[in-house]
């Protein structure tokens, strides 16, 4: 088996999100928040060579209360 | 100007009938499309978003499981249309003929006809079509009347379905798009009521037939609302249709400095740019798009910043309010713009407004804010020489009586229906 996924896109699910901002103590580098509280994603995708990168996402997606935030794997056709 | 009447075409002032119908139209037996000849008639959807209706077929039929249900989609949440309903009062089987067509094409058992509960004689219309054709036996799939509350946002696609699914006129997160729409476990086609006309006309008369009006990218005709005159007027003209000429055959009795175009959420057009055709790729360079064909005309006494101002205030009011950056960020916008129109602090709730149109831009899970904040934006670029006037403090003479878009009353105050 070869595992296929090159990067990686955070996603926010926005009805399910709460804006109590957990997860932008979580991931910092991924997720800053709104006036209001929301977080606000970059929207860029990264690569899973980033390992750090990776970690956060995989804590923000664990820690968030609300289960809003998911990971989506990317394969090399998908990124752009 | 000809004006060529084909979905609204016949000579009946009431709702025709299937005799009727079927004497103008030509018989609905045997009626039958095949995918490629809808591809070919280069169909888009006339609900505003413009997609090839042969894409959205196409998508469905690659899924593993089969599309359940046919949705026609006739809620005409846009406070400025008309047409929808204006099309039921004329030739309601049309729009039934058509949902056939794609039942049968998609293998789907029943057809669901969406008309806002609010839109009484609509509703009436369709329920008598409806049961005349369960009177005939008709082969084909099962006809169905539901009637969703009517709230701005309750004919978005994925709140229509997730009302049919499950009694919430809510829209639904899609992380991914396309993405199929499902009530039950079975897929869902929705297309607009306008739609579905024209495809009942394209299978009765061919591709090309289709394409011999309107402009290569967007073929046939396009049933246009106008108001802003005093009056609601409903024409049917051919897409590429001057935007001038529109008006003309509306009769509106002056030169609008501006006209909103697309509904809502859609974009403002200055005066001199009338000359322009009522489809999406003349608009593109002025960045407007005709959407679901309104066009509403503002006198030289309107101000445009004032109409911007009222229509963002309604839009905030019929946010859905699931998602933060919606159910907050448009109030916000709605203020600022309060602000801007009475130059109050307009220099300030400008760059505000700026900043946030682009933190708000594309965090709901429907499209909702991003159609506040395309007219936010057209609006600052068309009335450009107003808003910085505005912002010094100096609006313009009319700011404060500007009234030319039709706001609806607050009907929900605080108890939201959505069910
Ligand atoms: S942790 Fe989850 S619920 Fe909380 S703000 Fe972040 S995404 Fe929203
Ligand atoms: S974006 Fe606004 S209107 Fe759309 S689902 Fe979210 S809260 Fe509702």
């Amino acid at each position: 088996m070869k595992r296929k996924t090159l990067s990686y896109l955070l996603r926010v699910d926005p009805v399910r999100c709460d804006g109590f901002g957990h997860c932008a103590e979580l991931a910092p580098e991924l997720i800053t928040l709104d006036e209001w509280g929301y977080p606000i994603l970059s929207g860029e995708t990264f690569a899973r060579s980033h390992v750090e990168l990776v970690q956060s996402a995989r804590l923000a997606v664990r820690g968030c209360p609300r289960a809003a935030l998911s990971l989506q794997s990317l394969s090399s056709s998908e990124s752009n | 100007m000809t004006t060529k009447f084909r979905v609204l075409d016949g000579a009946h002032d009431t709702p025709a009938d299937l005799a009727q119908h079927e004497a103008h139209f030509g018989p609905i037996r045997g009626l039958h499309l095949e995918p490629a000849e809808l591809k070919a008639s280069g169909l888009t959807g006339r609900g505003g978003a413009g997609v090839a209706t042969a894409l959205k077929v196409d998508f469905l039929r690659q899924q593993k499981r089969a599309v359940g249900y046919v949705v026609v989609n006739a809620m005409e949440g846009e406070p400025a249309a008309h047409k929808d309903r204006t099309l039921i009062s004329k030739n309601p089987h049309l729009i039934l003929d058509g949902a056939m067509v794609l039942a049968n094409m998609l293998g789907a058992d029943d057809v669901v006809v969406c008309v806002a509960r609010e839109h009484t004689s609509a509703v009436a219309t369709m329920k008598a079509a409806i049961a005349e054709r369960g009177r005939r036996r008709l082969q084909g799939p099962a006809f169905e009347l539901m009637t969703p509350p009517g709230r701005y946002v309750a004919g978005e696609e994925s709140a229509l379905v997730h009302w049919l699914d499950d009694g919430e006129a809510l829209p639904q997160y899609r992380s991914t798009r396309p993405s199929v729409l499902r009530i039950g476990r079975r897929g869902v086609l929705v297309d607009n009521a306008e739609t579905h006309a024209n495809v009942a006309l394209i299978a009765r008369h061919g591709s090309d037939w289709f394409r011999s009006v309107g402009t290569s990218r967007q073929p046939g005709t396009l049933i246009t609302t106008v108001s802003g005159h005093g009056r609601t007027t409903v024409v049917e003209v051919p897409y590429g249709t001057p935007i001038r000429d529109v008006l003309h055959a509306a009769s509106v009795p002056f030169d609008p400095v501006a006209v909103l175009l697309g509904g809502y959420g859609g974009t403002w057009l200055a005066g001199h740019h009338l000359d322009r055709g009522c489809d999406n790729e003349s608009l593109q360079g002025v960045g407007a798009n005709i959407g679901a064909g309104v066009i509403v005309a503002v006198a030289p006494q309107g101000c445009g910043v004032a109409e911007t101002a009222r229509i963002v205030e309604y839009m905030a009011r019929e946010s859905a309010r699931q998602c933060g950056p919606c159910a907050f960020g448009l109030p916000a916008l709605a203020a600022d713009l309060e602000l801007l129109r009475r130059g109050h602090d307009g220099a300030s709730a400008l760059a505000r407004l700026e900043e946030r149109c682009g933190t708000i831009e594309g965090r709901g899970a429907c499209r909702h804010p991003d159609g506040v904040i395309r007219l936010i934006r057209s609006a600052l670029r068309t009335f450009a020489d107003d808003v910085v006037r505005h912002a010094g403090g100096q609006p313009c003479p009319h700011a404060a009586t500007s009234a030319v878009v039709r706001i609806p009353h607050r009907s929900h105050p605080e108890t939201l229906e959505w069910a």
